[in-house]
């Protein structure tokens, strides 16, 4: 078993390195919020393979703050403030 | 047994992560490309989720870990619309 | 077979977060720095996982991925005129100062490197690796606590945890000193506000949980502090004017608390004839939770002024 999920980490490696193109790559800002997302995404589950393979439970609390902040960036990216002084 | 069935789950999780990635990647424009965010992704992570908690079988981490899925999927299809929103509101603005 | 595999992931890992930094510095664009940043403490903590560092990996997903990446686009956003002229601009012109700036920063950063490389060699050469390792195991039951990084930053470098709170309440002076804070942000559509209306709790329940497992596990006061910031940036992107963050009096006692209790708790014990900070092991367990419990309240409280970025202003009715 420990087998297959390093072999799983490793190919989520390569998959999170195919989403890094396209965060260099962009165009535009949007895209490159989306593929850092899809980081996001990969990394919670990299966390929770390696805290079985390096036996390190508490690898599943650091991957339960990335995924309840997950949505934090791309709100701060999109929110709109308001103008101050005349509201 | 258990241990075959999630072997299978962990490595459909895996595929559609790729799936994913592919997807970004060759995608032509952002709004197909967030279908491989909310959909891909969330699938492969929870397929992935559902393996681990039957590999572990221990309910409190499996608990743990059904938390994480909600709270990715929310996430991710919160994010989703809000990158959409903006791309939108930026194309009618040009 | 499972060690070449992690070693072909370290690199790959490796070669991701120095491929983003240099990205990320390289840009001319600022948003486009940010997100590559966002990304960068995303790998980051993964990272930190991977060098069996969960505690300082808790950190860095709470604090580098969430925080700062929302705290960078928020200060972004105040300036949008500057960035879209530096967007069109091909080649920004570098004055002789910047440029001389950036070589002193290039400079000390790899005198930095140099430093930590060397002392790498020198852990390795010695024993001195094993020797703080072994002094914390051998007087862990007398801490109070059985996480042997809770049992340094509280009890055994307790000097060092409460000057690095000083230092926050210094940066909180700073950041009043800004003037009001800024005016906030419009009210969010439905689909955030419901996902904050449940969100919330769930990042106060979490940050109790990471102050009460810091004591046996990884955690502690400033993962917890983060993750209760976290749920006031959430409420402030969402668009409301009360983000749970209290005002007047009872604000400057929560900014206070984590030094003021470290204080307390400290000078208690030297009038009781104790070394200042030296608990009784059987009072440890209990005292390290109460400072933890203010200072948690303390760094929360700071993290959500720097994201609003000034003095919160006196109760101000919507437009």
């Amino acid at each position: 078993m420990t087998e297959l999920l390093a072999i799983v980490t490793l190919g989520l490696m390569f998959s999170l390195f195919l989403g890094l193109l396209r965060i260099l790559r962009g165009p535009g800002a949007g895209n490159r919020m989306l593929a850092a997302q899809l980081i996001g995404t990969t990394g919670v589950a990299m966390l929770l393979l390696l805290s079985l393979l390096l036996d390190q439970y508490a690898l599943i609390d650091v991957a339960l703050i990335l995924a309840l902040l997950a949505a934090v960036a791309a709100a701060a990216f999109t929110g709109q403030q308001r103008e101050s002084g005349h509201d | 047994m258990t241990d075959i069935l999630a072997s299978l789950l962990i490595m459909a999780g895996l595929f559609f992560f790729m799936a994913g990635s592919i997807g970004l990647l060759r995608f032509p424009d952002l709004y197909s490309r967030l279908h491989a965010l909310t959909k891909a992704d969330n699938l492969g992570l929870g397929l992935l989720i559902i393996g681990l908690a039957l590999h572990l079988r221990d309910p409190l981490i499996a608990l743990k870990l059904l938390l994480i899925w909600l709270a990715v999927l929310a996430a991710g299809a919160t994010s989703a619309h809000l990158i959409a929103r903006h791309a939108r509101r930026r194309e009618k603005h040009v | 077979m499972n060690a070449t595999m992690l070693l072909i992931f370290d690199a790959l890992l490796l070669a991701s977060i120095i491929g983003l930094a240099w990205a990320a510095l390289a840009s001319a664009d600022a948003r486009r720095s940010v997100i590559l940043f966002i990304a960068f403490g995303l790998l980051l903590a993964v990272a930190w996982g991977r060098l069996l560092a969960p505690d300082v990996a808790l950190a860095e997903a709470a604090i580098g991925a969430g925080l700062t990446g929302a705290l960078l686009l928020a200060a972004l956003q105040w300036q949008p005129r500057k960035t879209a002229d530096t967007t069109n601009s091909e080649q920004p012109t570098h004055t002789l100062l910047e440029t001389g700036f950036r070589w002193l920063v290039t400079l000390l950063c790899a005198a930095l490197a140099g430093m930590l490389a060397w002392s790498l060699t020198q852990i390795d050469a010695g024993t001195a690796k094993d020797a703080l390792a072994n002094a914390v195991a051998a007087n862990i039951d007398a801490s109070g606590v059985s996480n042997p990084v809770t049992a340094v930053l509280l009890n055994f470098r307790a000097y060092d945890t409460l000057l690095e709170l000083a230092v926050l309440l210094t940066a909180v002076l700073g950041i009043f000193a800004l003037g009001p804070a800024q005016a906030g942000y419009r009210i969010a559509g439905p689909v955030f506000t419901s996902l904050t209306r449940w969100l919330t709790p769930l990042l106060i329940l979490t940050a109790g949980y990471l102050l009460w497992v810091g004591a046996h596990a990884p955690g502690g006061a400033f993962q917890a502090g983060a993750t209760l910031a976290a749920a006031g940036v959430v409420l402030r992107l969402a668009g409301r004017d009360q983000i749970g963050l209290p005002r007047g009096n009872a604000l400057r006692i929560a900014l206070g608390a984590g030094v003021g209790m470290f204080l307390l708790v400290g000078l208690a014990l030297f009038a009781l004839g104790r070394p200042f900070l030296g608990y009784p092991p059987a009072w440890a367990g209990a005292l390290i939770l109460l400072i933890e419990t203010a200072a948690m309240l303390a760094i929360a409280a700071t993290l959500v002024s720097a994201f609003i970025g000034g003095q919160p202003t006196e109760e101000k009715t919507r437009c």
